[in-house]
Parts: structure tokens; C-alpha cells; sequence
């Protein structure tokens, strides 16, 4: 009835071509954002900062870079952990050689870091696929961990080998370090996700996602028809790395504030992320926002209605996060294998027909 | 989404209820993952140990304790998300059992204005107090620890380890590295050549690190492990051969459940500590009446004794003693965290209190002081005795070596004070 696109003339290509070409979808899209950066900061606390949005913000970021490489491009990637990790040293290493340059500048460049040594990684690609270049990126988590623990240039020489975000800050307003007010840190994630979910939606609608995605259907194919894989596969992973960095850079120096390699960016980073990718949807950038949600609400939830609500003991409720989490990622799989984006684009088609289905 | 936050908020709502008149004490702890094996016995001795003051003494001047159990599975994220939920409570002090935890938490618990205890692990640095005005580390920490057992190795060999071999095995993280800049100090100073073998969280892998060991054959072999870490070495160690007693651990690789695997093999290991092992003391049997005949255990109730048990409840027990001295000194039964940092700085621990709360010899007799937060630094040896199946203290608490270890903690506090631009306290 109001969710359909009769009756919404448009009458420019930029109109034709908008990214979300029916209304309602535009105005949710809207009230959304508005009620995220008008809203939100204005109620939020340390707990709903810490423990909730910000997760959920970085790790968002993350499963739209990896979604941009595995959903888009179709090249499988194990190494989201070691790639956050080089965004979270690189920014470690801009934030204490050059105290005075705001914050923005540093995560931006941390990404850039990654995109580089993404693009290095990623060229065994142009060679090997599947299950192999899994194994190869594999082998990057490992190297890149054990790297950041065996050179102490990158810890700065410190005792323990941990590094610890300093207090910076962007036009006067603390953005790391303990001090950083609540609303500080979410805006600044906010921010940075805004921007890359932007930048990802629209790449992924022209030439260079047309070209991701010949590659991931069928690379000979594209090959023949002209697509070069060396600059689809690279540009991948060059967005890819990019948009990983900004969520490891965010995930130490916003989120954590010390961060230990191997705990922080471990091998259980990068199936986290991937699993992300895989329930939320491959290919759908909204789905890697509902991929993040879902894995990192889910515990928040089952922990506040098993320990706070109903006193169960601690030990119990970790444990049965474990089965609840991990039976309902094999119902979702089993249910919908295209993710939870695929629930939601069948709830459109629904939606579309409402309320006369015939 | 937007619905799921808002029954999400709900929920945290009614669940934060009114608290007030508590003493909060939360238990960041872990029963869950691989490091389980020792965050449950921690943890049940913690939670007793508060317990029995309410149920024995009817509480800390009169105001009843609370503990609030928050499971972290020793991960640095989960730990920051229990520090969050469980500090609006009123939280009095942090202990989290996890050096990892403890460097998120040493920031944000200074801007908080709230006491963040590490006994024995954590950041060995936060000893001083003119920088670390929030943190303490009393009574001893890893260098004290570090110190003790080379200290131990000089008594054992005539006062010279010239020329010895010592290999460190150690967690491959923040906790594990700690002590080699310590060990590095005092090979120089002792003559003894010091190598490094990492072992990589878990720890269940440590085939190559032994055939090292077995190719080198160092004089000692100092281990810095934690969890199912502990048990893989021990095991390996018995594989090769290794004499046990020249097999050191810290305090935190010298716990029942670390030596029972390798069973008779096992017999003769020795670890660090600065408390008392066993169920020797008093205390105990008030924990008996008061807590285990009552159904209060915490946990299953099958830990009371082990090493790790009795660390929760030396943790527990400071924390009561410190806010007992924060309540006189600020003359209110009801303390805020600002008073509990008062009470742990003015905290004193003769012999003669320990023994009138039924744990006589059980630590270090200390004083903490504005500068000094980490206390004397008095470490013991302990030998597990496989047929007995107990551990046994085989030294007095000693005098780690302070002219190597004070130098170290001031480089490393100078640094962390410059990096945050910290202004000295204590003048």
C-alpha cells in the first residue's frame, strides 16, 4: 500500500538512480540516521557506549569490508584478525609519533596502512582460489600476530608488549583514552561508519563492484569479457583492507584502549567477523549490519536475562550463550542460507504486495 | 534493532534495582574457557570469604557485602563490558584476576575514581604511587616474584649462579613477558645466562619449547604460566625427564589442579607465592560453620584449601580490611570507592591482625603507604609432595632484591606518567 514504487515519478537520472528509489525506504533511511546521530547522543552512558553501540558500530565496519571481499568479490578471507591488527598498530604507531594531528587523520591513514598490506596479501589470489587462498590468508593472520609480538618497534618498546591508546583528541574533544565522554567516542565511530557504509554501498552499485561481482560469479567469464582480475581482485582487497583497518584502528584506540595482539586480534577475530558476514548475507552491505548486531547483542541479551533477570549463576549462562548462539547460527543457516538480508528483502517483496498478495 | 535495545534497556533497568546500604564487591571472574581450571577456585575463595564476614560478623561495620559475579572467560572485551554494567552499582574495588583486563582497566579506573587491586599480577609498574594513584599491587608482584625465586636458586647454590643455565618458559602475552626485564637485570647481575622460550595462548602446544629445553639442558628451568598451560609443561617436563625441583613456577603455575595431571612425576615441583597453602589455619573452620554447613559455598565447594582458594580469600579478606580502615578513617559505616582508595593506601597488616582473623603466618606482615603501593615484596618457596598430594611452604617469606627491582619500576612508571601526563602524587 505505501511501500511500493507507483506513484513515486521520478523525473532525473539522479532521481532513477538513487539508492533507495522507493519513499518509504528513503524516509526509514532518514528517520534512521537521524535517530542515531540526533537521538542516541544525547542518552547515552558509559554502559550503552561500551558495552553495546560501539562494539556494534566497529565490528559493523569490519563485516562490511570483509563483505566487500568474500560477498562481493567471492575471495574467501581468514585474515580480518591480522588486518585489524595492522589498522591498531598503525594507529598506535601515528597517535605517538605525531601527538598534535587529530585523530580523524590517524584512523584514515591506519586504513590506508591495512589497504597496502591487504593488497599484499592479496596477491596470491591472482593464482589460487577457494579453500587455497583461505589457507593463504590464513597464513597472514598467523604472520601478522606473531610479527606484532616478536618486534618490539611496534609496541614502542613497552615491558608487556601491550600498546595503550594516549589521550587524542579532534578539534578539542577527547576521543580516546579514559576520559573521552560518551558521546565523543560513539559519534566519532558513528561517524567513520556512516562514511564507509556510504562509500561501500556505492562502489558496489558501479563499475568497480559490477567487476567484484562478474569475478565472484565466474572469473573466466569475466575474464572474457573484458573484466581485468588483477585490478577487480587487488581493488578488492585494497577496500576491503581499507575498511578493515578503520574497524581495528576504532576497535583499539576508541573501543579497548590496550590491546594485547594475540588476544585481541586472535584467529577467533577472524571467524567472528566472517560468521558476521555469513548470517547477516554475503553481498549485502545491510546484512553486515545485521550480522554484527546479531552476534554482538546476542550475549549482551542472554547474559542480561540469565544473570540480572533471572540469577542464574555466571558459568551457567556462559555456557548456555555457547549453545544458544551456536544452535541458532545453525537454524539460520539451515533456515535461510543467504542471511538474515535475505529474510529482509523477502519481508520487501512481501511488503510490496500488501495487503492484496494476489 | 531499535526494539531489541529498547527491551535491552528495560531489562538492564529493572535489574539494577535499588542497592542501597551494600558493600559492592564485584567478582570479575571467570568459570568458563581455558583458563577455568584457575578462575574457579578464585573465585568460590573470593565469594566465601565475603560470606562468612556477613553471615560471622554481620557484615563490614555493620553494612553487609555484596558480591557481584560478572563470568569474563579471561577476554578482554567481556571484561570491559562486566567493568561497565557492574560500576553504576556502586562498585568499591576491581579485582579481575587477569593482566589483560587489568591494563584496560588501569585507565578507566583512575577517571572513574574507583580502586583497582592486582595482587600479584597485573601491571608490576603500578607499585609506585606517585603515579598510579588508583592501582595497587600489594603485597607482592611479578618482579618481587622473578626476584624470589633467583634469590631462592642463590640460597640453594651457595650464594653463585656464575656461568648457570636458566631457561624462562612463559605465556606469550602481557602476563608472561613481564618478568624478563627483571630476569634480564639480574643475570647481568648474577652471572647466569637467561633464555626465553614463548608459548602461544593456549599453551596446549609445547612440543618444540621441550625438545629445546632437552637440547640445551638448562640448570633451572622458570616457568610463567597460566591455565591449561601449566599442566602441558609439567607434563612435558616429566616426558623429558626434567628433575622437578629445578622446575620453578610463578605463583600463578603452582596450584593443585597444575601438578595432579603428571601425578607422581609431578612430585618435587616448586612454586613461588606470598601466602600461605594449605588448610592450616583457623579460618577455616569458621568458613566450615559459617559458609559450607550453612549451603552458602560458593560455586561447587570443592575448592576450599587449594592454593588458588586461599589467594581469593587473601584477596577478599585485604579488601575487608581495607574498608574497614576506610570506615574509621572517614567515620561511616557506608564508604564510597573514593574512601576504599583512602582505606588500601592507609591499610596496615601486622602479624597480630592477620592472627586475630584466624590466619596467623598466612601473608607477609606490610604496610601500604602513598608512595609504595605494592607492599614488601616478601616471597616464599613452595614444593608439591605428590604423595601426600598437598603443597608445602619449604622457606620463609624473604626480601626480594629491591636495588634491581626499584630502578625497573621507576623507569616504567616515569614512562607511563610521561606518556599520560601524569603529575607525581605523594609530595
Amino acid at each position: 500500500m505505501f511501500y511500493r514504487e507507483a506513484g513515486d515519478f521520478k523525473v532525473s537520472y539522479q532521481e532513477d538512480s538513487q539508492t533507495f528509489p522507493i519513499k518509504f525506504d528513503r524516509i526509514r533511511y532518514y528517520a534512521v540516521m537521524a535517530f542515531a546521530f540526533l537521538v542516541i547522543p544525547f542518552f547515552i552512558n558509559d554502559y550503552w557506549a561500551n558495552a553495546i553501540l560501539l562494539p556494534f558500530l566497529i565490528y559493523s565496519i569490519a563485516a562490511i569490508g570483509l563483505n566487500i571481499l568474500v560477498g562481493y568479490c567471492g575471495q574467501v578471507s581468514l585474515g580480518t584478525g591480522g588486518f585489524m591488527a595492522v589498522g591498531a598498530y598503525a594507529c598506535y604507531k601515528l597517535m605517538t609519533a605525531f601527538p598534535e594531528v587529530s585523530m580523524f587523520i590517524h584512523v584514515l591513514l591506519a586504513g590506508g596502512i591495512t589497504a597496502l598490506v591487504c593488497v599484499a596479501f592479496g596477491l596470491p589470489s591472482l593464482r589460487i582460489k577457494g579453500f587455497y587462498l583461505a589457507v593463504a590468508t590464513l597464513a597472514a593472520q598467523f604472520f601478522l600476530v606473531w610479527l606484532f609480538n616478536r618486534v618490539p618497534w611496534f609496541y614502542n618498546y613497552s615491558a608487556s608488549g601491550q600498546i595503550n591508546a594516549p589521550e587524542r583528541d579532534v578539534f578539542g574533544i577527547i576521543i580516546t583514552g579514559p576520559n573521552a565522554p560518551a558521546w565523543a567516542t560513539y559519534m566519532f565511530s558513528l561517524i567513520f561508519l556512516t562514511f564507509c557504509a556510504l562509500v561501500a554501498r556505492n562502489l558496489t552499485r558501479g563499475t568497480v563492484g559490477r567487476s567484484w561481482m562478474a569475478i565472484r560469479d565466474m572469473d573466466i567469464a569475466a575474464e572474457i569479457i573484458g573484466v581485468n582480475p588483477l585490478k577487480a581482485k587487488l581493488s578488492a582487497f585494497g577496500v576491503s583492507g581499507f575498511f578493515i583497518g578503520i574497524s581495528g584502528a576504532l576497535f583499539f584506540a576508541v573501543y579497548l584502549g590496550a590491546v594485547e595482539v594475540g588476544e585481541a586480534f586472535g584467529i577467533n577475530k577472524s571467524f567472528l567477523v566472517l560468521f558476521m558476514v555469513i548470517l547477516g548475507g554475503l553481498g549485502s552491505i545491510f546484512g553486515s549490519f545485521a550480522g554484527a548486531a546479531f552476534l554482538v547483542l546476542l550475549p549482551v541479551i542472554l547474559k542480561v536475562v540469565g544473570v540480572d533477570v533471572l540469577g542464574w549463576p555466571t558459568d551457567i549462562v556462559a555456557h548456555f550463550q555457547l549453545v544458544i548462539v551456536g544452535a541458532l547460527i545453525i537454524v539460520f543457516l539451515i533456515a535461510e542460507p543467504h542471511g538474515m538480508a535475505q529474510l529482509w528483502r523477502v519481508a520487501k517483496e512481501k511488503l510490496r504486495l500488501w495487503p492484496f498478495p494476489h | 534493532m531499535k526494539l531489541k535495545l529498547t527491551t535491552l534497556a528495560l531489562g538492564a533497568a529493572m535489574a539494577a534495582g535499588p542497592a542501597m546500604a551494600d558493600l559492592v564487591f564485584p567478582s570479575l571472574s571467570y568459570r568458563t574457557g581455558p583458563y577455568a581450571a584457575g578462575g574457579i577456585p578464585f573465585a568460590d575463595g573470593y565469594a566465601d570469604y565475603f560470606t562468612l564476614v556477613n553471615e560471622r560478623d554481620g557484615g563490614i561495620g555493620g553494612v553487609k557485602a555484596r558480591v557481584i559475579e560478572c563470568e569474563t572467560g579471561y577476554n578482554t572485551e567481556k571484561g570491559v563490558e562486566c567493568y561497565e554494567s557492574t560500576k553504576g552499582e556502586g562498585a568499591l574495588i576491581y579485582q579481575p584476576l587477569s593482566t589483560g583486563i587489568t591494563y584496560q582497566l588501569i585507565p578507566k579506573v583512575t577517571a572513574d575514581g574507583i580502586p583497582l587491586h592486582t595482587m600479584g599480577y597485573g601491571r608490576t609498574s603500578a607499585a609506585n604511587g606517585k603515579v598510579f594513584s588508583n592501582v595497587f599491587n600489594y603485597p607482592a608482584n611479578y618482579w618481587d616474584g622473578a626476584s624470589g625465586v633467583i634469590n631462592y636458586l642463590l640460597e640453594a647454590n651457595d650464594g653463585d649462579l656464575n656461568g648457570k643455565k636458566i631457561s624462562l618458559l612463559f605465556h606469550n602475552s602481557a602476563y608472561g613477558k613481564e618478568p624478563i626485564r627483571t630476569l634480564e637485570e639480574l643475570s647481568k647481575k648474577h652471572g647466569f645466562t637467561l633464555s626465553t622460550l614463548p608459548v602461544d595462548h593456549p599453551g596446549q602446544e609445547q612440543k618444540s619449547q621441550w625438545l629445546q629445553i632437552r637440547r640445551d639442558r638448562p640448570d633451572f628451568v622458570i616457568m610463567w604460566g597460566w591455565g591449561v598451560m601449566n599442566q602441558v609443561a609439567i607434563q612435558e617436563a616429566a616426558n623429558i625427564r626434567y628433575p622437578m625441583e629445578n622446575f620453578i613456577g610463578v605463583w600463578w603455575s603452582g596450584a593443585e589442579h597444575d601438578v595432579m595431571p603428571a601425578g607422581e612425576k609431578a612430585d618435587g615441583y616448586k612454586a613461588v607465592t606470598f601466602h600461605g597453602v594449605g588448610r592450616d589455619f583457623p579460618v577455616f573452620d569458621d568458613i566450615q560453620t559459617h559458609v559450607v554447613d550453612k549451603g552458602l559455598a560458593a560455586g561447587a565447594g570443592d575448592q576450599i584449601g587449594n592454593v588458588l582458594y586461599n589467594r581469593g580469600m587473601y584477596a577478599a579478606m585485604l579488601a575487608v580490611e581495607a574498608a574497614k580502615t576506610a570506615q574509621e578513617i572517614h567515620g561511616t559505616a557506608d564508604i564510597t570507592p573514593a574512601m576504599m582508595r583512602d582505606g588500601m593506601e592507609a591499610l596496615e597488616m601486622p602479624e597480630a591482625r592477620m592472627s586475630a582473623l584466624g590466619m596467623p603466618l598466612f601473608g607477609p606482615a606490610f604496610n601500604v603507604s602513598c608512595e609504595n603501593h605494592g607492599g614488601p615484596g616478601l616471597v616464599g618457596m613452595t614444593q608439591w609432595d605428590a604423595s601426600a598430594k598437598e603443597w608445602t611452604l619449604i622457606s620463609d617469606f624473604a626480601q626480594s632484591d629491591r636495588d634491581v627491582i626499584q630502578p625497573l619500576i621507576d623507569e616504567d612508571s616515569a614512562a607511563y606518567a610521561a606518556e599520560n601526563n601524569i603529575e607525581q602524587r605523594c609530595n
